[in-house]
This record gives structure tokens, C-alpha cells and sequence, in this order.
């Protein structure tokens, strides 16, 4: 009786140690010490998400082809102390002397902490998080994508019939209020009559929530649907199989739509990574904080799907020319929703005016309360 | 709100119950048939993780997504055996395997699932019962997943069965009396083995209509607790398949809810409405529970119960 009672112990003792060592073995099986640049990528979701992560995984396949660079990524990183514990790792055990933390928590306080305890080692955000006094060895760099859903606006709005437009969001911070708001505004600059409606799901992935948004829209009588969620495979997906037309966020999600696609707007961190690569190769300093949109190359718009008319890209393209050109997005008269002016009538504000930065209302034109 | 406004909400919450119910109907009557027979399988979320992927991937690689159903049925009630088993065994705690299952089904659904969050696979048809409205948003709505229509039918067999069949009377007895089902000469733990292993391919095929339906795609944010509110939605329907299909629905509908609101200009407080199916749950949890009594239906042999 004794012992079989030990030998089923030591099976599943066996086998739990069995279990774990396949769940973290596997992940963490360690390339050996490179001898250029070695650049450790932390993502807090899948690669292949269709948004946020895939973005810049995308950027990151791309800086593996840069010679003497070695990129090692980790995948689904959450955002407590595992990401320091992954970034120490990355440090001391594969050698990487420049790390970027794509997520948003990741900044405060793990990448803060680790560039306090390696000052060698260089540090990246993926958002304008880096301020004057924070460590010298950390800093930030961020795409303005605001941009591009301008772009996408004027195209969306030139696509409605309905007049009615559709925005699944995933939470009321600045950067997506931002978005919508640049949406809002090429939407009625070339439809003053149409309106955007937008239902915040609340969380950054909630798939059956953001389809039953989805839904909800084309239930309303939305035509055009985009959204800020992390992965907007579902918001798409969900779109086209109702047969209304669809803009993409962070990646490229054409292949998802073929029919009702109009374009998309894009990070392209590559421009960056690449940049960063080069200036630490060359022995340079890296700057604390760069940021830029069309003009720099960091956003960029997806190539125009069956969806688009050839109405709509025509405006579009003339719209991000002017956009590159410096010509700002925010021209007055501008009213938030209630009613008060954001940018008063002949005003205007610059692309990269830093009171955008802290965008907390959303504007006239758009349907949705962020509360 | 304004008439046009209700009747938009209204609709839009019948729309909900009838999409988003069918993984919930799947969970919640495979555990009720675990349930029944005296045990309680928590790992059903990761049961349902794991079939949504299985069934995506089984329906990418072959084009075939029923051939993904049955998949995802049969991985589920690997998982709903290895509970099954492990709980025979003395002094096991069949709730702390259940949580260990849940994370292991989830872990290994994302650890062979990396492969398939890139392709899209064929998804599962849809039977139009509209045909009689012209109302293309009528039409849209009842565009219903067989699957919806088939775990329908099965809330009923199985309310019959348990009345009137000898399989559920034997059963119902393992579930409220261990000790008179052995005087009767049933094998206690082979009937609860096997009802695990059903519950779990019902899980299983649940999980398939996340991912080949609605949805319809596998990604690692999936399931967003379903698997678990199935659990408590058991509970609720105090162990009765033909009220689990109505708590379903309901739950369905909770979750249409906040989207609907919010698309007719009601937007305030949609943090609030977004919970709503997750705080339905908890006022459930705290309804049923009552310090003098064990719950009203309970099998006498749950863990919870004991």
C-alpha cells in the first residue's frame, strides 16, 4: 500500500516537473552570445495579434536583417515585475544591451527601476512616457497614428452612404481619443453631415465584446467601421462578413477584409528601430525622445483595399501629402462635445502641439461618451 | 430613452442571446451532467480554450470545420478523462483539479495555437430562419449556428433523460448518494468518470463555436471567462438542463447589453453595462447561498454541498 501510494506521488511529482519544464524550457531555450548588437524586444500580447504586437514584431523581423544584430523577442510579457525579471534575463543572459518595451506599463516603474540598476545598458518606450529627469539611459519614442486615421477619415467619409460611421474603442486614454477625434475630423472635412459613433469595450481584448459592438454599430446603421482595439481581426472580420466596409488600426489587416477594405492606419517602427540600430552601431548617443508621423516615416497608411473608391483614395492621398507637408490636422473651428472651442475659427494646432497630448474629450461630430 | 431607442435595445439583447449564448448553453450543460453525477469540473474554461483552438486549427489544416467540432468535442473529453481519472483517486480535491486542468488547457491552447492566430479557417455555415422578414436586420439575427439549434435539443433530452430514462436515474443517484448507489450495485466512479468525459466534449464544442462562429476567430483573449460564468450559471439554473438553456440566453443577453446601450447614445456609465453578465453572476452567487440549507436541487454528493 505504501508504496504504491509513493510510486503515484513520485509519478505525478514526475510529471508536474515534467509539465513545467515543457512550458518554460521550451520558451526560453537561450541563443548563444552575438557578437555585434544584441536587441532584447518585449511584447505584452501574441506576435501575430493583427495590431499593437504585430506591429511591431513586423519591425522586428525587419531588424533582423540589419547585419551584426541580433534580436531576441518575448511574447506575452505582463505588465508586473515579469517584465523586469524578463529584461534582467535578456541583459544577463543573452547579452542585449539595448532593450524596447512596447507596452504601455512597462515604463513605470520597470524600465525605470532596470535603467537605474544597468546604466550600460539602453532602454526604449513605446510611449511618450520619457520626461527630464527620468534616467539618462531610458527614454521613449512613439508614432503619432492619429495621423493616419486622419487620413483614414477623409477616405471613410467619402465611403458612407449612411452618413453614419463606426468606432469600437477599447478604453477612453489619450492617445485613442486622439485617434478618434483625427477620424472624426477627416470624416467631416470631406462630410460635414456625417457622424461618428463610437462604444468603448472597456478592455484593451475582449473579442465577443467587440463583435457584439461590431454589431451594435452596423445594427445603428454604421457603414464604415474602424477601431483602437489591440487586435482588430475580430472588429473586421465581423464587418466584412456583414458586408459594410472597414479601415484598419495598427497593422495591416487587409488580407482580412477583401472586400469591403479601404485602408488602414499603420505604425512603421521600423523607421525607428532601424534608426536606433544604426546610431548605437555608429557609437552615437540615442535621443531620449523621438517621435513623428508621416513626415518621419513612423506611420504609414495600408495599401488601399477593394473598398476604396477611387474617389476616396484620391483625397486620401492628397490628404497625407499634406500631412508630411506639416499642414495641421486640428484647423478651426474645432468644438469639443460640449460645445466649448478647442481651436477657435482661423486657429489652428500643430500635429504635434503637446496640449494633444493630453486629449481628454472627445469632439462635436462624434456620438459616444467617455464615462 | 425613447421608444425606437427600447425596441433598438430590446432587439439588439435578443440578437445577443441567440449569438452569444451557445458556448455558454455547451459549458453549462456539460457540467450539469458532471454535476449531476457528484462532481464539480472547474477546468470547463480551459476545456473551452483548448477546443476553440483545436477546432480552428483541425478546420484550417483540413477545410473541414465539423470535422473541427468533433476535434475540439473529442480534446475535451481527453481533458474531461484525465479529471475524471485523477479524481477517482483517493483523497483528490476534485475543485483544485479543476483549476489546475483550467490553466493547463489554456497553457497548452496557447502553446500549440501560436501557429494558427495568423490564418483564417473555414467557419462553421449558418441556417437563415429569416426568410420570413424582410427586415435584413431580422434576417441577420436569426442566420442561426446549427450548433445553437443542436444544444437546444440537447437541454431538452437531457431534462427528459434525467426524469425519465434508467441512465438518468443512475445518474442522479451517484450524484445525491454515493453509499445507494453502491447498494444498488452502480460503479460510483465509473459513472462519474464517463460523465466528466461527456461534460467535457460538451465543453469542448462549445469552445469550437467561439472560434468557428462567433466570433469566429482564434485569438489568445478568446474566452473571457466563460467557461467559468457556465459554472456559476449551473448554480443558478439549480441543476436543471431546461433552465440552463434559459440561463444561457440570459447571459447572452447581459452581454449585449452595454454594447447596445451605447449604440443608441446611451453611453454613460458603459463600464457598468459591460459588466453587467459578470455582476449577474456574482448577485447569483449571492442569492443562492444560504447559511441553513444547502442549495435548493444541489446533488447531495458535491464537494460544495458535503
Amino acid at each position: 500500500m505504501f508504496t504504491r501510494k509513493f510510486d503515484r506521488r513520485t509519478i505525478l511529482k514526475g510529471a508536474g516537473i515534467g509539465a513545467l519544464g515543457l512550458s518554460t524550457g521550451l520558451s526560453s531555450i537561450l541563443p548563444a552570445r552575438a557578437a555585434g548588437l544584441t536587441i532584447g524586444i518585449l511584447y505584452v500580447g501574441p506576435r501575430d495579434d493583427f495590431g499593437w504586437n504585430q506591429a511591431h514584431a513586423v519591425a522586428a523581423a525587419a531588424l533582423k536583417q540589419v547585419p551584426d544584430v541580433t534580436v531576441i523577442e518575448e511574447e506575452n510579457v505582463p505588465e508586473t515585475i515579469s517584465v523586469a525579471q524578463s529584461m534582467e534575463s535578456m541583459i544577463n543572459l543573452d547579452g542585449a544591451s539595448l532593450i524596447f518595451a512596447t507596452s504601455f506599463g512597462y515604463y513605470k516603474p520597470f524600465v525605470l527601476d532596470m535603467a537605474a540598476k544597468f546604466p550600460d545598458v539602453k532602454f526604449r518606450h513605446a510611449a511618450p512616457l520619457w520626461t527630464e529627469g527620468d534616467p539618462a539611459n531610458a527614454g521613449s519614442y512613439f508614432g503619432y497614428l492619429d495621423q493616419a486615421h486622419y487620413v483614414d477619415g477623409i477616405a471613410a467619409g467619402l465611403s458612407t452612404t449612411t452618413n453614419k460611421l463606426g468606432f469600437v474603442a477599447a478604453k477612453p486614454i489619450g492617445t485613442v481619443l486622439r485617434n478618434i477625434n483625427s477620424f472624426a475630423i477627416g470624416v467631416k472635412k470631406v462630410n460635414p453631415a456625417a457622424t461618428v459613433q463610437v462604444i468603448f469595450t472597456g478592455e484593451w481584448s475582449m473579442p465577443v465584446r467587440e463583435a457584439e459592438a461590431a454589431n451594435a454599430l452596423i445594427d445603428a446603421g454604421c457603414d464604415v467601421l474602424t477601431c483602437h482595439v489591440d487586435g482588430p481581426k475580430v472588429v473586421i472580420e465581423t464587418a466584412e462578413g456583414r458586408g459594410v466596409k472597414t479601415c484598419g488600426h495598427n497593422a495591416s489587416q487587409a488580407p482580412l477584409a477583401p472586400k469591403g477594405f479601404i485602408t488602414g492606419a499603420e505604425y512603421k517602427w521600423e523607421t525607428i528601430y532601424k534608426d536606433y540600430a544604426a546610431k548605437v552601431a555608429a557609437g552615437e548617443d540615442l535621443p531620449n525622445f523621438i517621435g513623428g508621423g508621416f513626415d518621419k516615416d513612423f506611420v504609414q497608411s495600408t495599401p488601399y483595399g477593394a473598398g476604396a473608391s477611387p474617389e476616396a483614395i484620391a483625397a486620401a492621398d492628397a490628404a497625407r501629402e499634406e500631412v508630411k507637408a506639416g499642414k495641421p490636422i486640428f484647423v478651426g473651428p474645432v468644438k469639443k462635445q460640449d460645445g466649448t472651442d478647442l481651436v477657435a475659427a482661423g486657429a489652428s494646432l500643430d500635429n504635434y502641439d503637446p496640449a494633444l497630448d493630453q486629449t481628454d474629450y472627445l469632439i462635436e461630430g462624434v456620438v459616444g461618451s467617455i464615462t | 430613452m425613447d421608444d425606437a431607442g427600447l425596441s433598438t435595445v430590446l432587439f439588439a439583447m435578443i440578437a445577443g442571446a441567440i449569438r452569444v449564448s451557445t458556448p455558454f448553453l455547451f459549458v453549462s450543460l456539460g457540467e450539469c451532467l458532471t454535476e449531476k453525477s457528484g462532481r464539480i469540473n472547474l477546468g470547463l474554461e480551459g476545456t473551452l480554450v483548448f477546443g476553440a483552438m483545436s477546432a480552428y486549427a483541425i478546420s484550417y489544416e483540413t477545410g473541414s470545420p465539423w470535422l473541427g467540432v468533433l476535434v475540439a468535442g473529442f480534446a475535451g473529453m481527453m481533458f474531461g478523462a484525465l479529471h475524471g481519472y485523477i479524481c477517482k483517486l483517493p483523497k483528490v480535491n476534485d475543485i483544485a483539479i479543476g483549476i489546475a486542468l483550467m490553466l493547463f488547457g489554456t497553457g497548452l491552447a496557447f502553446f500549440f495555437g501560436k501557429a494558427y492566430i495568423q490564418p483564417a479557417a473555414p467557419r462553421l455555415p449558418s441556417i437563415p430562419l429569416g426568410w420570413w422578414s424582410d427586415n435584413p436586420q431580422i434576417r441577420q439575427v436569426m442566420d442561426v449556428n446549427p450548433l445553437f439549434l443542436v444544444g437546444a435539443v440537447l437541454a431538452v433530452a437531457m431534462w427528459w433523460a434525467f426524469k425519465n430514462t434508467r441512465l438518468g436515474l443512475v445518474v442522479r443517484t451517484t450524484g445525491d448518494s454515493a453509499p445507494a448507489a453502491l447498494a444498488l450495485g452502480v460503479n460510483v466512479n465509473l459513472v462519474r468518470f464517463l460523465a466528466t468525459a461527456a461534460g467535457g466534449f460538451l465543453a469542448g464544442v462549445g469552445g469550437s463555436f467561439l472560434s468557428l462562429f462567433y466570433p469566429g476567430s482564434w485569438t489568445e483573449g478568446l474566452s473571457s471567462g466563460q467557461g467559468l460564468m457556465a459554472v456559476a450559471l449551473v448554480i443558478f439554473s439549480r441543476w436543471n438542463p431546461l433552465a440552463c438553456f434559459g440561463a444561457a440566453l440570459l447571459f447572452g443577453a447581459a452581454g449585449a447589453l452595454g454594447p447596445a446601450l451605447q449604440s443608441i447614445g446611451i453611453s454613460r456609465g458603459y463600464h457598468f453595462f459591460n459588466a453587467a453578465p459578470y455582476l449577474m453572476t456574482l448577485a447569483i452567487m449571492i442569492l443562492s447561498i444560504s447559511p441553513k440549507r444547502s442549495l435548493k436541487g444541489a446533488p447531495g454528493e458535491l464537494s460544495i454541498t458535503k
